[in-house]
C-alpha cells in the first residue's frame, strides 16, 4: 500500500504558493481556473503516484502545464514587445505590471522566472518542473530576466 | 484562498474524487474529527486522539484522496449536536464499516444496536458476536471501534458494573453515560 500523505497536506503546504505562481504565469483572472485544474488533475492522479518524495515539484509541474494550456486555449502567443504596455494598461493594479510582463515572455522563460521568483525554486527543481537540464533552466531564466530588464528600462 | 479550496472540494465531490472527506466538530468533550466516504461515515476521532495520525491512517487504509470538506459532514455534525443536547437518541447516518472486519466487526455491529440509555457487558457482546468466551476479544473490538459515539461502545461495561475502558478516556465515558441517564449526575 501507499505511504502517500493525505492529499489535504499538499493543499495546506503548497496551495497558496501554487496560486501565487499561477497568478504570475497567467494573471489574476486565469489563475483561479488554472488552480482548480491543477489540483483536480493532481487529485485524479494522486493514488497512483509511485514516488511521494517530491510532491511539491510534482504539483508545480502540473501547474506549469495548466498555465501553458491556459495560454494555448486563449490562443495567446508571446506578445511582441511593442504591445506589452498596452496589455499592462488593461489591468488596473500597478503591482501586477511586472507580472504582466512576465506573462508575455515565451513559455519556457516565463515558467523559469515564475518558478524562480514567485516560488523560490532552485535551478535543479526548476529544471525538473520544466523537464529540461539545469543548464537549460538557467539559460531560460537568464534570458527571461534580460528581457524583463530591457522592457522595464 | 478559502473560497478556492471550498470550490475545489465541491468539484472533487462532483467528479467522484473525494474518497475521504473530513471535518472537525465541536463537542462538550472537545474537538471531534469526522470522516466520511461516499458510502457513509467511516471514522470518528475522539478529542484525545491525534487528528493527524487519524488522517494518515485513513490515507493508508482507505485512500490518500483525503480532503477537508465540511459540507460533506453537515448531517453527521447536526445529529451529533442534537445527541449532545440530549435531543437525539438514535443516529440515522449511513455507515461505512470498511475499517473493521471479522469478529471485531460483528461485535461493533452488535454494539450499534444497543439502545440509548441501556448498557451491556463485554460478555454479552462476545455472545452476540457468536463466541461468548471471547470476552477479551470483545473488549478489544470495543477499543478499536472506528465509529465511537455513533456506534455507542460507551454503553458496554464490565460485568458487575465496572466501567471498563474507553478510547476517549474514562471521564468521557462517564460523561456520556450521565448524558444518557445511566449514571446519576
Amino acid at each position: 500500500m501507499s505511504t502517500l500523505p493525505p492529499f489535504q497536506t499538499l493543499l495546506d503546504e503548497h496551495a497558496s504558493e501554487v496560486l501565487g505562481v499561477l497568478r504570475g504565469a497567467v494573471g489574476r483572472d486565469g489563475a483561479e481556473d488554472c488552480f482548480q485544474e491543477t489540483f483536480l488533475s493532481a487529485l485524479r492522479a494522486y493514488p497512483k503516484l509511485k514516488d511521494g518524495r517530491n510532491l511539491r515539484g510534482w504539483l508545480f509541474t502540473i501547474a506549469h502545464r495548466k498555465a501553458i494550456d491556459h495560454h494555448r486555449a486563449r490562443g495567446r502567443r508571446p506578445v511582441p514587445v511593442a504591445e506589452v504596455e498596452e496589455v499592462a494598461v488593461t489591468d488596473p493594479e500597478p503591482d501586477d505590471e511586472i507580472w504582466q510582463l512576465v506573462a508575455a515572455l515565451p513559455p519556457k522563460q516565463r515558467a523559469a522566472v515564475t518558478l524562480r521568483y514567485a516560488s523560490d525554486l532552485p535551478h535543479n527543481e526548476i529544471a525538473a518542473a520544466l523537464g529540461c537540464s539545469p543548464e537549460a533552466a538557467r539559460r531560460s531564466l537568464h534570458e527571461g530576466i534580460k528581457r524583463l530588464r530591457k522592457e522595464l528600462a | 484562498m478559502k473560497d478556492s479550496l471550498q470550490r475545489l472540494a465541491a468539484r472533487a465531490a462532483e467528479e467522484g474524487l473525494l474518497d475521504v472527506a473530513y471535518a472537525t466538530a465541536d463537542s462538550p468533550f472537545g474537538l471531534l474529527l469526522l470522516a466520511t466516504t461516499p458510502r457513509g461515515l467511516v471514522r470518528v476521532g475522539l478529542p484525545n486522539q491525534d487528528p493527524e495520525q487519524l488522517l494518515e491512517d485513513l490515507a493508508r487504509r482507505v485512500s490518500p484522496r483525503v480532503l477537508e470538506a465540511p459540507a460533506e459532514l453537515d448531517e453527521a455534525r447536526r445529529e451529533l449536536d442534537r445527541y449532545f443536547e440530549g435531543e437525539l437518541e438514535h443516529f440515522d447516518l449511513p455507515l461505512d464499516w470498511q475499517l473493521s472486519d471479522g469478529f471485531q466487526r460483528r461485535v461493533q455491529r452488535a454494539i450499534a444496536r444497543i439502545p440509548y440509555g441501556k448498557t451491556r457487558t463485554y460478555t454479552e457482546m462476545a455472545a452476540k458476536a457468536g463466541n461468548e468466551r471471547a470476552v477479551r476479544a470483545a473488549g478489544t473490538a470495543c477499543g478499536r471501534n472506528p465509529l465511537p459515539l455513533v456506534v455507542p461502545c460507551h454503553r458496554v461495561l464490565r460485568r458487575g458494573g465496572g466501567l471498563g475502558g474507553y478510547g476517549g478516556g474514562l471521564p468521557m465515558k462517564e460523561g456520556l453515560l450521565r448524558l444518557e441517564g445511566v449514571l446519576d449526575d
